[in-house]
């Protein structure tokens, strides 16, 4: 089966669960030769040289002053060239932001069949079958595409394993793609975040503060115990809407899904729409000075007792081991 | 300047959702509906837009069952001027390509300046259904939006991305835009609002009334719902109370590090 992945980057630096990704092809292709993977953006040819090994015979560059920021019209114009130049079936991506909206129009534009955001995928004939988490998480969906000429599917990210089995060389072939100039868009500039850290719905750990956090200062513990352990600050909705910390660290229904291998939650009660966000995550950690509160029937493990006290002393012990 | 704001109804957040005996489906009888709480940021959008411009009409309009109707009268309490059903009568899961193919005609009809949409809808989240009338129409589109301001024919909208990074997108109307929760803050019904709203015009339609054949739509879909599962249950969690803090931190390092080996 023909299988194109489409590697996300900004920057000129892929994304990192991108190999995932790439993995995901490579078993859904089955040889080298039928997957390929393709790049859009400016000065972005060295990503090639990051995949070898990762079953990929062919990496599409399409490299132009056009591609150098994100533009949804002129992104799709650069995939579509590399989905019909490898003749591609199958298109996977991850489920990160410029994929998710790209795929849509592509989906669209094709006629094909798309699922998002899944957490397992595999062919059943020419189809794709996957399992797609819905309600926010509390139910997976067993979905799968038909009748579709090409297919688009998204994986999460951090859900799938990237795996170099030293096979598919990777070599570079240029796509020479005008971007459209019909689209009515341009891209005036991409702002930076005021974080360095990895986002939120990608970070392998997270620390997250509640209500009981108080006030926007009183995040510092969370930041202070975040850099010990390289973690991302996520917070809940109260604590957004109080003013505590910025939305784009909203985890939940109306936030962000987030999977990380460890999510520490601070003076979270827990509730249905929270935990909707974070109940993948793989270990999860709970502080609270409530033994009902919610969120102890998810932890993995959990304490009752006053953050202020208990977060300083976490930052404290995981230095010493770290150390160690 | 006439927009067009689509909403779906969804399962309240608080929702416990049930998945059937036999695993084909869930449970809807207990659920009760709300409109999904990003379309109630586009709807205050399109409000705000229409209030500046001191002119100008606001569609509420939605592909759903006749259900759906109490969920418009709301977005028309909130200041909407005119409601639209495209009846989904006998197309319950159809696929987002299906139900974008159904809108786009919808759109093309109604020919509005701006559609806006919520970035996605909280029960499949699948974030497919603006995006694609987009590309249906050969519209441009951005989702996820912040911020938007209009000059006349053309929009800049800021979109976040991942770590909060911002984009920045001009683009000319036509357009669609999703709308995410930091937009604005959407605004209660006023009870004259709500009186008002009653007697706004609410028009039904089929998809057929829009040149769509739903019925091809529908017998060859591409992609389909198989069935349902839980989520894995986790196994309960080791809590610790009553001992000395420092010494409870210290049980809970170990056990990340020996049995979780998450650090
Ligand atoms: C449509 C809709 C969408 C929503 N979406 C989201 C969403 O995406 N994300 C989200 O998070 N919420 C969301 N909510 C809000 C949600 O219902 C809760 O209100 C919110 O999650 C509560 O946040 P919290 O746990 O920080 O606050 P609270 O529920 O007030 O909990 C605070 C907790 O802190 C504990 N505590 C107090 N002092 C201390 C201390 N010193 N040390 C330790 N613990 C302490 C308390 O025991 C309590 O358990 C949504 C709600 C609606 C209606």
């Amino acid at each position: 089966m023909k299988v194109l992945v489409f590697v996300e980057q900004r920057g000129g630096k892929s994304k990192s669960s991108a190999l995932e990704a790439l993995s995901v092809g490579a078993r859904l292709a089955g040889n080298t030769a039928d997957l390929a993977a393709v790049v859009v953006g400016k000065g972005v040819e060295g990503i090639a040289s990051t995949l070898k090994g990762y079953g990929a015979d062919t990496v599409y560059v399409v490299d132009q002053d056009a591609y150098n920021l994100y533009n949804p019209v002129a992104y799709a114009a650069a995939v579509e060239a590399a989905v019909k130049a490898h003749g591609a079936k199958i298109v996977v991506g991850l489920a990160a932001p410029m994929t998710r909206d790209l795929f849509p129009r592509l989906a669209a534009r094709f006629d094909g069949g798309i699922l998002t955001d899944v957490t397992a995928v595999e062919l059943a004939g020419n189809n794709l079958q996957g399992v797609k988490p819905m309600y926010a998480g509390k139910v997976l969906a067993k979905v799968e595409t038909q009748n579709a000429p090409v297919q688009f599917v998204s994986v999460r990210p951090n859900t799938f394993k990237a795996e170099n089995k030293g096979s598919g060389n990777a070599t570079v072939t240029k796509l020479d793609v005008a971007a459209p100039t019909d689209g009515r868009i341009k891209t005036l500039e991409v702002r930076k975040g005021a974080s360095e850290r990895p986002d939120l719905t990608e970070a392998p750990v997270i620390v997250s503060g509640g209500r009981a956090m108080g006030s926007a200062d009183n995040f510092k513990i969370l930041n202070e115990l975040a850099d010990v352990i390289h973690a991302t600050v996520g917070a809940s909705r109260a604590a957004v809407d109080s003013g505590y910390a910025s939305h784009d660290m909203q985890v939940g229904q109306t936030g962000k899904t987030v999977n990380p291998n460890l999510y520490i939650a601070c003076g979270i009660s827990g509730s249905i729409q929270h935990m909707a966000g974070m109940r993948t995550s793989k270990i999860i950690v709970a502080v609270n000075t409530d033994p009902e509160a919610p969120i102890f029937k998810v932890a993995s493990y959990g304490i009752v007792a006053d953050l202020f006290q208990a977060v300083p002393v976490f930052a404290q012990k995981f230095k010493a081991l770290l150390e160690k | 300047m006439k927009i067009l704001v689509l909403l779906k109804q969804t399962p309240d957040t608080e929702s416990k959702i049930q998945i059937s005996a036999d695993g084909s489906k869930i449970e809807t009888a207990a659920l009760k509906y709300i409109i999904n709480p990003y379309d109630e940021f586009a709807i205050e959008e399109a409000l705000k837009i229409k209030e500046k411009a001191g002119s100008g009409e606001v569609v509420i309009a939605s592909f759903a069952g006749d259900a759906a109707k109490e969920l418009i009268v709301k977005g028309l309490a909130m200041g909407g001027d005119r409601g639209l059903l495209v009846s989904n009568d006998g197309l319950d899961g159809l696929d987002s390509l299906g139900i974008a193919k159904i809108l786009a005609a919808a759109v093309k009809a109604e020919n509005p300046d701006l559609v806006l949409v919520g970035k996605q809808a909280i029960d499949d989240d699948n974030m497919h259904v603006g995006v694609m009338i987009a590309e249906l129409l050969k519209w441009p589109h951005v989702n996820v939006v912040t911020k938007l301001t209009l000059n006349g024919k053309t929009a800049v909208a800021e979109r976040e991305v991942e770590g909060g990074q911002v984009e920045v997108f001009e683009l000319e109307l036509p357009a669609v835009i999703g709308a995410q929760k930091a937009l604005n803050t959407p605004r209660y019904a006023s009870l004259p609002g709500i009186m008002k709203a009653k007697k706004k015009p609410l028009d039904t339609k089929k998809p057929g009334d829009f040149g769509v054949d739903a019925a091809a739509l529908k017998a060859a879909p591409k992609a389909v719902l198989r069935g349902f599962m839980p989520p894995p249950e986790k196994p309960a969690g080791k809590v610790f109370k009553g001992e000395d803090v420092a010494v409870m931190v210290d049980k809970v390092v170990k056990l990340l590090r020996e049995e979780a080996k998450v650090i």
